[in-house]
This record gives structure tokens, C-alpha cells and sequence, in this order.
């Protein structure tokens, strides 16, 4: 089997025992608490740990140089004017670092100004080949959707979590069922959500160069939310299960007094099982470029280092050629040269 | 030196698909032309650098000290310790893709691991195997892999494949640098011995004497010298520059590519012009003779090294600020790290022009100005007394150098100048995706501009070359502008192979040339000797035909 199969079918495999392990799990009454309460908790611990410890093993290196990648004119003589645009891509001021820094979280900014690159042969003379270049969008529209379906997936799934709802939840619900076909009303974002990710996946397997790079690590985490998506929606559409059971379970997790009720259907379980997975898998994985964009050096940094000292805890004193002893060497030469010296001899 | 195949016979082969067998299994094929040769033990030992051995790549004498590995590796978690950026860039890439068709050295050899996720992923893999559990566990399903010889191999070919551009930095999703990877992965290859000759002559030499040709004080005196009177032959004025000269107002500090070779002593000759115009108290030191940094492009600490001379003699000479000239990295170390490094520099003044009074409150910190944020600054306070006409045979576009572009941001300056001293109309931008922070590379900086690798360097230089044609056959461009040193240094090649019609120009020239002195000799040619268009006898000749 070769690298990508290798990869991408240990990855399939994997989410597959996921849900055949959930299912059958389901099944033994015995083990729902197992599945509806310990693994929950568990893994929301393992999430909250595993994050806080990965945040903290990155911030323990410390940032020895400011090395922000500038994408705009800097800041210098004062009639050289700069729009708002090159000001938050070569941020001046703390202001504008944190303008940059929230068009790269929430607009995904640097993914906006992608690129795609074609070689154009010309069968007429092979050596007049040209490269175009030509602005792309669709990897950032890709992402873009997915991360903020994503988003509103999970704030919709808050309601189980509280009673009453609280209103935001309640019109985020509205907004996210406002085409109403289907019965219950489809929701737009768990559609948008499994498209993004299929959209992701297809890319991942279809170009050769994604190909040849991707990893288990990469298939995995989108296996296990199409995984996700998937039953959720199968969950909602198709084998409907005890809402008012849910409801219960979730609510007993988030009050700390778990409750196990009968009847939920096992599709819940897979559901949940898989989340689980995800939420334990999350800080040793990939997924932690969420929190890791922002200790990024090249990104979250000032351009004003001409301006403001920038200090490097580990500075250390180096080996240089000290004039003295280049003076020592060349002092004949530089006499004779007439360059001026400090000692005469 | 291997035979350089031409454009029609290179580009035909050029696809981008990868090969049948996984990554880990494919190893580096070293093919005369692609790549650099090791460093001779000399200058190794010159800066004492670690293992100095006779190496012969590729066939076997690699000359690895016994307990290679374990230097890396405890190399690899110093670096991990001291920098959150190679933690952070390690841990968080997703594989999106988004860098692979920005490398310029993946566009012009289609080779797969020259897309910057998958170099990085080089040393990631190895960084996976020893430093995480999944890794342990796991080995090749978690991405990680055994040091062996073959993965060190790997890295000494495809880290010189890599110019420190940082332009798959600028797309990165996350800001991920393979610029600051390539760097410290070049630490790690020093650590046990493997370094590349050119860029290690040329480090030995500015260590030892002052610039990267290793011009012994007397030398550069002679060369400069020799640029004035060349300048006082062209265009009768008398440019007298002083060496090391307590007292000075200025230090000007350049890269040694301007005084060596053209094409960039014309625009050394631009810069004595320059300050011989407006009467600026400058000196030049025969010690801090060298702006470049080529210590940067084998490691931070080598960097600092000879990055110390500048401060050292602008203390010693008791000048008020220091004016560096055109470079690239140069710029980019003087601006990403050197108040850092020998910071608070408190025996210098915060930079004012003595011409126009302009306070560079931009550079108030580390002292130092450059040279196209100075020369603007004349220009606008009308300062400068040009006749843009004298470059009416220069239709030019303007080649953003990497490391001022994203390591810097000096995208106006220079475009203001230059549009003041070209005729209107002469000036002529290359594609938007292929200028400013989204530059291509010249494909050869970063210490790799050696003979040895040439088809390498044109293969990597494609992607700029491409755009260079692209405005040459439209617009009739016959000038490549760019304040960069290693521009001036390896673009002429560049050219020459893709679009030898263009020639390389430094934006200082383009002042030198069209600068009017009152005691000057009727100008008939450019600094280059070139003949003016509309100037002296052809100028005659056209007044006569006209009548």
C-alpha cells in the first residue's frame, strides 16, 4: 500500500471503529453511562488540560527576535502615505497589530490574498513558457465556511446545555433554520459545515501535490467531523432520537449531576462518542493552529523595531573581530594607504 | 562546472507532479548543476566553526563527526527552547497547501519538496520522531522518521534550495516562516560540519577582513577611489569620499557587491555622487566595509558576528547615525535584529538630515537610515537638482527585493525616487502578483549564488525572470531596478539565460546619473558610458536633421 492509501485508510479505518465502538457501546445499557457521562467528561478534560499545557509549553520558548513578515509599506517619512489596508499589513501601533491580527483570526486574511500559480506552455518555442498568476479564493471560501458553520454548530448546541435558552441562542436558531424546508427545518449551518469538509477532503485526495503531503494527521480530524456532521444530521433528519433525553443528559453533564435516560437512540451515542474523540484529540493535534495563530512571531508582532528596542532574554555576548586587532594587522598597509589609524605603530 | 541547459531544453521537463513513492522514500537526487558544494575546512576554521573537514558531496564523504545525531538533536531542542517561533511553526502547520505554488524554487524544478510545507515538513518529521509521543508511537502514520544520514542529506540539499524569501510566510495561513526554519535547520547542518562554500568563504572573509571578497583596507581604499575618478572622468566632478575618519556627521554603510563588481559600482559611484551634490559629512570604514550579512544565512549567532563591526566603528569614529545603502538582508537584519542584538544604542543620535533637518523618527531606536528613505526625503525638500532626461534610455521596472519587502516594508521610497528621476512614461511596473510584498526571489540570495549550482539558480530565478519578459516584450523594458546588492550580483546571470535584452540597475545610479552639478563637464554618457539619448552630438545630429 502506498503512502497516501496508508494514510488516508488507517485515518477511514479509525473513524469507522469509532462509531462501530460507540454503537455497539450503545447497545449494553451497562455501558451507556460510560458513554453518555465519563467519556464526556473525560474528554472535555483532556481538551481544557491538553490546551492549556500546549499554550504554555509554546510560551515558555521565549520570542528572541521581532520578525513580523511585513505585507505593506512601514511607517517613514511622514508624507508617504499608507491606506488603512498596508497600515494593518505593517502594523505601526499595538492598534493595528490588533486589527491585523483580528482580520487574520476572523477574516482569514493571509488565505484571502492566496494565489494560484500555472505554468502556460507554449508548444511554439519551449522556451517562451510563462507563469501566470491569478488571485484564488476558493481554498479561503472553503475554509471560511467550514470554520464559521462550525462556529454556529456549536452555539446552536448550547441550547441543550442551558434552560431557559438564553435569546441569542434561541435566534441563532431561527436565523440558521430561516429556509424552511424540510420538517424539522433543515439547519443551513450543518449543511454548510459537511460540504466545507467534503470540499476540504476532495482537494486533500484530488490534487496530487496535497496528496503527496497529507497525512494521517490531516484526513483523521476531517473524517471525524464529516463523521460528526453526518450523524448529526442523520441524528436530526432520519433516526430522530429523544430530544427531551438529550436535553436531560446534556443539561445533567453541564449541572454536574449526571443523568443517564433510557431510550436515547444509539445514532446519539455515535454522535457524541465521536465529538468526544475530538474535543480529547484537539491539543495534540493539528487543531491547535486555532490557538497557535495567535503566538505566531511573523503575525502577532509590531513592525517597530527601527523605533522600539525589542529585547532577546537570551542575548548573549559573540566573538567578533575587534577593530583593534584588524588595526594590529593591517596598520602598515593602512598607514601607507593614508587611512587614518588609532596607534601610529 | 556542469553545463547549464538552455531555457528550451529546461523548461519542457518542468511539471509538477510528484512522484509515485511517498516522500520519505524518495532521496535527493544530487545532480551536478543543483547543488552547492561543502565548505573547505579553511574557512571553517578562519571562524572556528565546528568539524572542518575535507567533504566530497554526493559520493559518500560526508565526513559526519560519530555523534551526529545526537548534536542535532540536542541542537534541535536548544533551538526549540530559545525560539517559540520554530515550537509554534512546528506544531500548528495544517498542510493547507496554500504555500506549495509560492516558492519560487518549486515553480522553476516542479520538485515537491521544494514546496515550502513539505521542507518544512523535513525537519518536522524528524522533530516529530523524537520530541512527541505520537511520533514515538506511531513513527511514519504520525509523519516522523529516523535521523538518518539520508533525512541530513536531504536537508543540506533542499535548505540551500531555499532563499529565505519568506514569501510562503506572507500566505501562510498562520504566518508559518520557512525562512526562520531554513535558518536554524542551517544551524543544525553547521553544528555537525555541513556548510556550503560559497557562503562560508564569503562569511571567513567579512570576518576576517571586512567584506565578503576579503579587500584588505588598502584594496578598498583603491577600488573606491578608483570609482570617483571614474566619476570625475564622466562627469567632471571631483567625488572624494574619506576612510574611517573620526569626526564624521554620517558612517555610510554598503554592501561590498557595490564596490566590487558592476553593475553595482555604478551605483557606488551614484552614491558618492549622491553626497558629493549636497555636501554631506560622511565617512566610509575599511572595517565595517560591509553592509550584507551573509553571516545571517548560516546562523543568528554567525549573524550577530560580523553584524558587530557596524555599531563597533560607529562608536569608534564618534558619528551621530549611520546611512546604509542598498541590500536586501542587509536590511533585513539591520531592521528585524540588530538594535536587538546590541541594543540600547545610546552612543549614536537619533538620525536627522542634515540637508533638509528630517527627523527619521522611524529609526530613532537603532540609528539608522536607508538610503532610499534618505535620498526621498532630498527629493521632496527639493534638495536635488536632476534632469531626468539624462535617463531617457532607461525604460525600467522595479524588482521589490525580498527582504526589504516582507522583512521591512520600503515599497515607496524607492518608487518615489525613481519616478523622479526617469523620464514619465519610462517607469513601467511588473505584474501586481509578482511586485511589492508578493516579490518573487532572485533565486540565488541566501548564500547560494555560486557557480556550481547554476541551473539550480536559473531554475529558481524563473518565476522573476518570467515576469521581467513579461514587461519586456509589452512595454520594451530594458532595466530591471532593484536596491539590493545580491540582486546586482546574480540578476545580470538570471537575465542573461531568460531575458538577456534587460540589465540590472541600482535605483542610486539612476540618481547619479541624473544629478546636475554647476561645475560639471557637458554630459554625453551615463555612468556605464553609455551614450545619452538627446545629449551632445546625437543630439546635434537630431537638431540638424529636424531643420
Amino acid at each position: 500500500m502506498d503512502f497516501f492509501k496508508r494514510h488516508f485508510f488507517v485515518s477511514l479505518f479509525a473513524v469507522l471503529g469509532l462509531v462501530v465502538v460507540a454503537y455497539l457501546g450503545s447497545q449494553a445499557a451497562s455501558l451507556q453511562v460510560f458513554f453518555g457521562v465519563v467519556v464526556p467528561y473525560l474528554a472535555v478534560l483532556i481538551f481544557l488540560e491538553g490546551l492549556i499545557y500546549r499554550i504554555i509549553v509554546w510560551a515558555r520558548s521565549p520570542v528572541p527576535f521581532r520578525i513580523p513578515t511585513t505585507a505593506g509599506q512601514h511607517k517613514s517619512l511622514p508624507w508617504i502615505e499608507r491606506d488603512l489596508g498596508e497600515q494593518l499589513d505593517n502594523p505601526s501601533t499595538f492598534k493595528h497589530l490588533v486589527g491585523r491580527m483580528a482580520l487574520e483570526v476572523l477574516a482569514f486574511r493571509s488565505l484571502f490574498r492566496n494565489l494560484r500559480t500555472e505554468l502556460r506552455k507554449d508548444p511554439a518555442d519551449p522556451g517562451a513558457d510563462r507563469l501566470i498568476h491569478w488571485s484564488y479564493k476558493w481554498l479561503w471560501l472553503g475554509a471560511i465556511a467550514f470554520h464559521y458553520a462550525f462556529l454556529v454548530v456549536i452555539l446552536r448546541h448550547l441550547r441543550f446545555f442551558t434552560e431557559p435558552v438564553p435569546l441569542p441562542f434561541q435566534l441563532l436558531e431561527h436565523v440558521d433554520g430561516f429556509f424552511q424546508f424540510f420538517t424539522p427545518a433543515v439547519y443551513l449551518s450543518g449543511v454548510v459545515l459537511v460540504v466545507a469538509a467534503f470540499y476540504l477532503m476532495a482537494r486533500r485526495i484530488t490534487s496530487p501535490t496535497l496528496r503527496y503531503i497529507s497525512l494521517a494527521a490531516d484526513y483523521f480530524p476531517l473524517l471525524l467531523i464529516l463523521g460528526i456532521g453526518i450523524s448529526g444530521i442523520l441524528m436530526r433528519y432520519v433516526y430522530k432520537v429523544d430530544i427531551v433525553a438529550v436535553k436531560e443528559l446534556a443539561l445533567g453533564l453541564a449541572t454536574f449531576h449526571p443523568v443517564v435516560p433510557k431510550g436515547i437512540g444509539a445514532i446519539f451515542y455515535v454522535h457524541l462518542f465521536l465529538v468526544c474523540v475530538l474535543f480529547a484529540y484537539f491539543p495534540f493535534s493539528k487543531l491547535m493552529h486555532a490557538p497557535g495563530v495567535f503566538l505566531s512571531p511573523s503575525r502577532n508582532l509590531t513592525s517597530n523595531n527601527r523605533w522600539v528596542m525589542h529585547v532577546n532574554p537570551w542575548n548573549y555576548p559573540v566573538k567578533f573581530h575587534h577593530y583593534d586587532e584588524y588595526e594590529d594587522r593591517f596598520r602598515e598597509a593602512m598607514i601607507e594607504a593614508d587611512i587614518p589609524v588609532e596607534k601610529e605603530s | 562546472m556542469a553545463k547549464v541547459p538552455k531555457p528550451a531544453e529546461l523548461l519542457p521537463g518542468l511539471n509538477f507532479q510528484p512522484p509515485a513513492k511517498g516522500w520519505m522514500d524518495v532521496k535527493p537526487e544530487f545532480r551536478p548543476g543543483t547543488y552547492c558544494n561543502p565548505a573547505s575546512p579553511k574557512w571553517m576554521e578562519w571562524i572556528s566553526y565546528p568539524f572542518p573537514e575535507k567533504r566530497s558531496i554526493p559520493d559518500g564523504e560526508w565526513a559526519l563527526p560519530d555523534n551526529w545525531q545526537e548534536i542535532v538533536l540536542e541542537g534541535m531542542e536548544d533551538r526549540l527552547n530559545r525560539f517559540r517561533s520554530l515550537k509554534v511553526f512546528f506544531d500548528i502547520c495544517v498542510r493547507c497547501g496554500a504555500c506549495a505554488d509560492k516558492c519560487h524554487f518549486f515553480l522553476g524544478t516542479g520538485d515537491p519538496k521544494n514546496m515550502p510545507v513539505l521542507r518544512a515538513e523535513l525537519m518536522r518529521s524528524v522533530y516529530r520522531r523524537y520530541f512527541k509521543k505520537a511520533g514515538q508511537i506511531l513513527g511514519e502514520l504520525a509523519g516522523a522518521r529516523d535521523l538518518t544520514e539520508d533525512v541530513i542529506r536531504e536537508w543540506y540539499f533542499y535548505l540551500y534550495q531555499c532563499t529565505i524569501c519568506r514569501r510562503c510566510s506572507l500566505f501562510c495561513p498562520y504566518g508559518i516562516d520557512m525562512a526562520e526554519m531554513t535558518l536554524l535547520g542551517r544551524e543544525l547542518l553547521a553544528s555537525v560540519g555541513l556548510n556550503i562554500d560559497w557562503a562560508m568563504a564569503s562569511v571567513a572573509q567579512c570576518y576576517d577582513k571586512g567584506s565578503h571578497i576579503g579587500a584588505t583596507p588598502q584594496a578598498f581604499k583603491d577600488m573606491v577611489d578608483f570609482l570617483a575618478e571614474e566619476n570625475e572622468r564622466i562627469t567632471g566632478v571631483t567625488t572624494t569620499p574619506s576612510y574611517n575618519r573620526k569626526g564624521a556627521e554620517v558612517l555610510f554603510v554598503m554592501p561590498s557587491g557595490d564596490y566590487f563588481a558592476d553593475p553595482g559600482t555604478f551605483t557606488m559611484m551614484g552614491y558618492l555622487l549622491l553626497f558629493e551634490h549636497i555636501g554631506l559629512d560622511y565617512t566610509l570604514s575599511t572595517y565595517a566595509a560591509e553592509g550584507g550579512n551573509f553571516g545571517w544565512f548560516i546562523s543568528h549567532e554567525m549573524g550577530k558576528r560580523l553584524n558587530a563591526k557596524i555599531y563597533h566603528e560607529a562608536k569608534r569614529l564618534g558619528v551621530k547615525w549611520i546611512l546604509g545603502g542598498e541590500c536586501g538582508h542587509m536590511w533585513r537584519v539591520c531592521n528585524q535584529y540588530m538594535p536587538t542584538w546590541w541594543g540600547p544604542v545610546d552612543f549614536l543620535e537619533e538620525p536627522v538630515s542634515p540637508i533638509t533637518g528630517t527627523r527619521f523618527e522611524n529609526a530613532k531606536v537603532h540609528k539608522m537610515v536607508h538610503i532610499s528613505e534618505f535620498t526621498a526625503d532630498l527629493i521632496k525638500n527639493g534638495k536635488l537638482n536632476l534632469d531626468p532626461q539624462r535617463n531617457a534610455h532607461i525604460k525600467m521596472t522595479f524588482h521589490d527585493s525580498c527582504n526589504t519587502s516582507r522583512g521591512m516594508g520600503i515599497f515607496e521610497e524607492p518608487r518615489y525616487v525613481i519616478n523622479n528621476v526617469l523620464p514619465e512614461g519610462n517607469f513601467i511596473e511588473m505584474p501586481p502578483n509578482t511586485i511589492r510584498e508578493k516579490t518573487f526571489c532572485c533565486g540565488s540570495s541566501s548564500g547560494i549564488n555560486a557557480n556550481e549550482n547554476m541551473e539550480l539558480r536559473m531554475q529558481g530565478g524563473f518565476p522573476r525572470a518570467n515576469a521581467v519578459r513579461f514587461v519586456h516584450e509589452k512595454y520594451g523594458v530594458n532595466h530591471l531596478g532593484c536596491i539590493c546588492a545580491l540582486d546586482r550580483a546574480t540578476l545580470p546571470t538570471l537575465l542573461q539565460y531568460w531575458v538577456p535584452e534587460v540589465e540590472v540597475t541600482g535605483i542610486t545610479e539612476l540618481v547619479g546619473n541624473a544629478l546636475i552639478f554647476p561645475d560639471e563637464i557637458e554630459r554625453t554618457t551615463d555612468l556605464r558610458d553609455r551614450d545619452l539619448v538627446g545629449f551632445g552630438e546625437a543630439a546635434e545630429e537630431d537638431a540638424e536633421e529636424a531643420e
